[in-house]
């Protein structure tokens, strides 16, 4: 009987610790994503000049991404023999490098629209779906992935119609760095001239 | 008598050949760091220098000419109308891997455009029913069927690939019922030079993002080979092949 009893117990105490204790919600992932795509839509609408959208971009990186980890990735096993500095000035360099490029891919969606769609809870993350509708195109696939490891709700990857943009910076940096044979130094100063 | 395709057509022969005993020599896995498995990069990167070449002096050229003196509205019917023409080959792939909803969407689509839609120079279906297009191809067939994606091709002129879907393009291009149809010229370019001008135009519209690949990034075969592959994989669904990383697993410490 005891025993029973000490075997419930001991079955709710590691039920208990199984459950991840998640402090993002489906609902805070499509909150944010929501509100990321809608200062996006305004800026795309906006009409500005270019160089004006770029800073906007920029603020919107700024805003919504967790950018520590986005630079993290991005330099990949690299990031394991920079020194601090270097990888301070990395992020600070990758990051409007991140804003001009990207700045300039939206620009294509000028007329077009996003509009969010469904949330997912992938492992720790949430991915939230969003549908980009440009003229004469079949609507394609923006997918926003979702976490709070920086303490708050912010995006740390984004995939267009299943391309990963992390990995593809990854790939971008990596060929830096062997561009410049192996020097991080060499590379920060290239992504700094990169558009 | 023989059809004056017959050169273009043994050549092709050839090559299917080639690369169907390619496809059965996989046996070593020497994957690259992306998950991609690339034996014959050496080759690849060849082809991609004249790739890049080749839309430098042609292609890039010919695409920003295009977009900037062609009207819009033009351009999209023309594109509109190299889609129509491939839809029989998306209905009979729909059947083949078993899709019902996707064949019928396909025939649906062929019907409407080709009839109110002028010869498919309209897109009705879309625009009126919101029946947009399906695609399908003989390499997702493959796929559907089981077959892996093989090493990573990049084909003269046509880009990245793999062996799969280099077999399924021409498996495709030969069964496409229209090409059959007997029309005099200039009709039977028709289908040929829409294709060619639909080309033209994503290579214009996107000219910038295109661009940002071929020439700014630092190796642009690399970039051309992980966004090629990675976005067929999409397209198939075969996201498992991709690799997914966790957030809460990386040091982020000092970044």
């Amino acid at each position: 009987m005891d025993r029973r009893y000490f075997l419930i117990g001991l079955t709710t105490a590691f039920t208990f610790c199984a459950a991840p204790i998640l402090a993002i919600t489906k609902a805070g992932a499509k909150k944010l994503v929501d509100s990321l795509v809608k200062d996006i839509n305004k800026v795309i609408a906006s009409g500005k000049s270019q160089k004006a959208m770029y800073s906007d971009f920029e603020k919107i990186f700024e805003r919504y991404s967790d950018k520590s980890y986005i630079s993290a990735y991005a330099m990949g096993v690299d990031g394991r023999r920079a020194t601090s500095a270097q990888k301070r000035a990395f992020s600070k360099a990758f990051q409007s490098y991140i804003a001009r490029k990207y700045g300039a891919r939206f620009q294509e969606f000028i007329g077009g629209k996003l509009e969010v769609g469904s949330v997912k809870k992938v492992k720790s993350w949430y991915e939230v779906s969003t549908t980009a509708y440009l003229r004469n195109e079949a609507p394609f696939d923006v997918t926003f992935q979702v976490s709070d490891r920086a303490g708050k709700n912010l995006f740390f990857n984004m995939y267009i119609e299943g391309v990963n943009l992390l990995l593809t910076e990854r790939t971008e940096v990596g060929a830096l760095v062997d561009r410049n044979g192996g020097s991080i130094d060499g590379m920060i100063s290239d992504l700094k001239k990169a558009s | 008598m023989v059809p004056r395709l017959s050169a273009s057509r043994s050549f092709m022969t050839a090559f299917l050949v080639l690369t169907v005993s390619a496809c059965t020599s996989i046996g070593s896995k020497t994957v690259s760091s992306n998950g991609i498995y690339d034996p014959y990069e050496k080759q690849n990167r060849q082809i991609h220098e004249f790739n890049r070449s080749i839309d430098k002096a042609l292609v890039r050229p010919a695409a920003l000419g295009y977009t900037s003196i062609v009207p819009d509205e033009i351009e999209d019917s023309v594109s509109n109308f190299s889609r129509n023409l491939s839809s029989p080959s998306i209905i009979v792939n729909s059947l083949l891997q078993g899709d019902l909803n996707g064949a019928g969407v396909g025939t649906f689509r062929f019907t409407m455009n080709s009839t109110i839609g002028f010869l498919g120079l309209f897109d009705p279906a879309s625009i009126f029913f919101d029946i947009q297009e399906h695609d399908a191809d003989f390499g997702e067939t493959l796929y559907v069927w089981g077959v892996g994606e093989g090493a990573y091709l990049e084909l003269p002129f046509l880009g990245p690939s793999n062996q799969r879907d280099t077999v399924g393009m021409l498996v495709d291009f030969f069964t496409n019922p229209l090409s059959y149809i007997g029309l005099d010229s200039p009709e039977k370019y028709f289908g040929a030079g829409s294709r060619v001008a639909r080309g033209l135009s994503s290579r214009g519209r996107y000219s910038d993002a295109v661009d940002s690949i071929l020439y700014e990034s630092a190796d642009s075969y690399s970039q051309a080979r992980l966004m090629g592959t990675q976005n067929r994989r999409f397209e198939l669904g075969d996201e498992n092949a991709n690799v997914e990383a966790d957030p809460f697993a990386l040091d982020t410490e000092g970044f």
